[in-house]
C-alpha cells in the first residue's frame, strides 16, 4: 500500500470521520510524522488544521489565555494548548473540532476523586491557584505564579536538526530520524508566509 | 531506589513471550495522560516551571507503593545510550527521551509500570502486560493514577475530562495499544484488507520500527484514536474484540500456509535460521525480518525446540542501544552489525534448524 502523500510504502493507516464522511488515510512513517500523527495522537487536529475540516476554529487569532498567555494563533500553529485553563479560553471554537476527532464531546469514564466528592463539578475558572483545592494534596498547590506572557520555546534551528538527523540515521534510530526529518520539513515549509 | 544495571539485568515478564495469545500478540500497553492544574503544559512552559513541577511531583511518584524500590532517574543524569535502552524497552517514549532538564522517569521493579514526568503532558503513566491483556495493563495504571490523584491536583473538566496538552487525548487521556506479530497475513498478502477493516472501526494501525518500508519484522500496533465520549472499559472491550478478530485471521492464514504452502514456509524458515545462525554481519532490518520468520517457524512447530521467549528477548538484545550497553561503549553501525550477528549466533546455538525432529533423529540432522 502506497503513502497518500508521497510514493513510499505506507505503514500508518488511519480512518477518521470528518464531517460525517469516512476518510481512510495511508501514510508512510515520514509523512505521518509530518502530519502530526505521532503515536497516533494529533491526527484529527492536524487534519483539521491542514484544511480537511474547514471552519474548525473560528476564534479571533489574538484571543489569549489569561493564565498562560497562549494565543489562538499559536494554538492553530502547533495544535496543542498552553495550559489546562486554555480550554476555557478556547472552549467556544473547540466543539466542532472535537466532534470530528472523538466519539463524543462529553467525557464519560474515570473522574478524579475530588470531583466525585463534590456534588456539582467545581469550576475553578480563571484562577491559577484554585481556591477550592481538593482535600489533602501532598503537593502544595503550585507555588509559582504564572507569568502573563510566557514566551513559547524557540524552534530548534535547522542546522542542529540536520545534524541530529544524520546522527539518528547513523545510529539506526529510524523512528527518531523520521521525527526529525518531519520537523525539518515542517520548518522549511512553514517558514515562507502564505 | 534501584540502579540502572539492576533494572536492566533481568528481563520483564512481558518480554518473555508469554500471556494470552502470545503466539500472535506480543504485548498490551495502556497509557494515561495526566496534568496538574496551575502549570502550563511542558511544551509551553519555561524550564524553571518544569523543574519546579518535577521537584514537587517526583517524590510523590517514587513513594507510591507500586513504585517503591523501583528505578527513578532525572534525565540530566542519564546517558544517551541508557535513555535509548529504555526507549527500546518501551519504558519511555522517544519524544520523552529526547528531553533533558526538568524530565524524569520512575519505573517499577518489574518494568511493568512507568511514569514519565514532563512528557507532552505533565505525566504519562504506562502499564505493560504480555500477550493480549489490555485489562491487566489498565489495572496497573488505573491503580497508580488513583493514588496519584489523591496527592496531586489533577487538571480535570466536567465536560472535557482530563485536560491534556493535545485535544486528541482529552477525556480519558487513555491510549490502549497492542503489538501484534502477523507474518501469516503478510506472507499471504492479506494484511491490507485486515488493516482497512480495523481502520474502519476507528482504530489506528501502524507498522513498527520501519521508515517508509513495509512493517519491519511483521510487527503491527493497533490502538484507539478516540479518547473522549467513551469510558475506559468500553474502549478496551472494543479494541480487544477487534484484536480477537485479527488473531483469528492470522490463525487462518497460518493454517493455510501450512496446508497450501508448506514448502515455501519451510524454505523461508530454514533460510532465516541459516542466516541468523551463521551470519557474521547482520543489519537490524535483516535481523528483525528473519527473526519474524523464525518466530513463525517456532509457533508452527517447524522448529521444534525453540523457546519463544529466547526469540523475543533476542529481538530486544539486538537493538542498537542494547548492543552498545552490552559492549559498554558506543559502536559504529558496522560494529553493531557484527555484534548483532555475534549475539544472534550465540543465542541460536541451542536451537536446531527446521527438519530436525523433536527427538533429534540423526538422519534429519544430516540435512542441515
Ligand atoms: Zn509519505
Ligand atoms: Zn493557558
Amino acid at each position: 500500500m502506497k503513502c497518500d502523500v508521497c510514493e513510499a510504502e505506507a505503514t500508518v493507516f488511519l480512518t477518521q470521520i470528518i464531517n460525517g464522511q469516512m476518510t481512510t488515510v495511508n501514510l508512510c512513517e515520514a509523512c505521518s510524522k509530518a502530519k502530526g500523527v505521532t503515536e497516533v495522537t494529533g491526527f484529527g487536529l492536524a487534519e483539521a488544521f491542514v484544511g480537511a475540516a474547514p471552519r474548525a476554529m473560528e476564534t479571533a487569532p489574538d484571543l489569549a489565555c489569561p493564565s498562560c498567555g497562549f494565543t489562538a494563533a499559536q494554538l492553530k500553529k502547533i495544535g496543542r494548548m498552553g495550559c489546562p485553563e486554555c480550554y476555557d479560553t478556547f472552549r467556544e471554537g473547540l466543539e466542532g473540532l472535537l466532534r470530528g476527532m472523538h466519539k463524543g464531546t462529553r467525557h464519560v469514564g474515570k473522574r478524579p476523586s475530588a470531583i466525585i466528592a463534590a456534588a456539582p463539578p467545581p469550576r475553578p475558572r480563571r484562577s491559577t491557584v484554585p481556591a477550592s483545592t481538593p482535600p489533602a494534596p501532598a503537593i502544595q498547590t503550585p507555588s509559582i505564579t504564572l507569568k502573563e506572557d510566557t514566551p513559547a520555546p524557540p524552534p530548534p534551528d535547522l542546522n542542529k536538526l540536520r545534524a541530529e538527523l544524520d546522527l539518528a540515521v547513523k545510529e539506526e534510530r529510524y523512528e527518531d530520524a523520521a521525527t526529525i526529518k518531519a520537523e525539518i520539513d515542517r520548518q522549511t515549509q512553514s517558514s515562507p508566509p502564505k | 531506589m534501584m540502579r540502572f544495571s539492576t533494572l536492566i539485568k533481568n528481563p520483564a515478564d512481558w518480554m518473555k513471550g508469554s500471556g494470552p495469545h502470545s503466539e500472535i500478540v506480543m504485548t498490551s500497553r495502556v497509557r494515561l495522560a495526566r496534568n496538574l492544574r496551575g502549570f502550563p503544559f511542558p511544551g509551553f512552559s519555561q524550564e524553571h516551571q518544569r523543574v519546579e513541577l518535577l521537584r514537587a511531583a517526583r517524590p510523590v511518584v517514587e513513594e507510591l507503593p507500586e513504585m517503591r524500590d523501583g528505578y527513578s532517574v532525572d534525565y540530566t543524569e542519564l546517558s544517551k545510550i541508557r535513555k535509548q535502552v529504555l526507549v527500546e524497552r518501551h519504558l519511555v517514549s522517544r519524544e520523552h527521551a529526547a528531553r533533558t532538564t526538568g524530565c524524569a522517569v520512575v519505573i517499577d521493579r518489574k518494568q511493568s509500570i512507568s511514569v514519565m514526568i514532563n512528557e507532552e503532558d505533565h505525566f504519562r503513566l504506562q502499564g505493560i502486560r504480555p500477550g493480549l491483556n489490555l485489562r491487566g495493563a489498565y489495572e496497573l495504571v488505573d491503580r497508580i493514577d488513583t493514588e496519584m490523584d489523591a496527592a496531586l491536583p489533577y487538571a480535570f473538566d466536567g465536560k472535557l475530562g482530563y485536560l491534556t496538552a493535545c485535544p486528541t487525548n482529552l477525556g480519558t487521556g487513555m491510549r490502549a495499544s497492542v503489538m501484534l506479530h502477523l507474518p501469516g497475513l503478510v506472507l499471504l498478502d492479506q494484511i491490507n484488507p485486515v488493516i482497512k477493516a480495523v481502520g474502519k472501526i476507528g482504530l489506528a494501525v501502524r507498522g513498527l520500527y520501519g521508515e517508509g518500508t513495509e512493517a519491519l519484522g511483521n510487527l503491527f500496533q493497533i490502538s484507539n484514536q478516540h479518547t473522549l465520549g467513551e469510558a475506559e472499559p468500553e474502549i478496551i472491550t472494543q479494541i480487544e474484540k477487534v484484536i480477537e478478530g485479527v488473531i483469528r485471521s492470522e490463525q487462518t492464514a497460518r493454517a493455510k500456509l501450512l496446508e497450501d504452502h508448506a514448502t515455501m514456509l519451510s524454505d523461508q524458515v530454514g533460510r532465516a535460521y541459516a542466516i541468523l545462525r551463521y551470519a557474521h554481519v547482520l543489519t537490524s532490518k535483516e535481523a528483525l525480518n528473519l527473526l519474524s520468520m523464525l518466530r513463525l517457524g517456532a509457533d508452527l512447530d517447524i522448529i521444534t525446540n525453540c523457546d519463544r521467549s529466547l526469540l523475543d528477548l533476542l529481538l530486544l538484545e539486538i537493538q542498537p542501544a542494547h548492543l552498545q550497553l552490552g559492549a559498554e561503549r558506543e559502536l559504529s553501525p558496522e560494529e553493531r552489525d557484527v555484534a548483532r550477528a555475534e549475539i544472534t549466533r550465540a543465542r541460536l546455538q541451542a536451537i536446531h534448524g527446521p527438519g530436525h525432529s523433536a527427538k533429534g533423529g540423526p538422519d534429519s540432522a544430516a540435512d542441515i
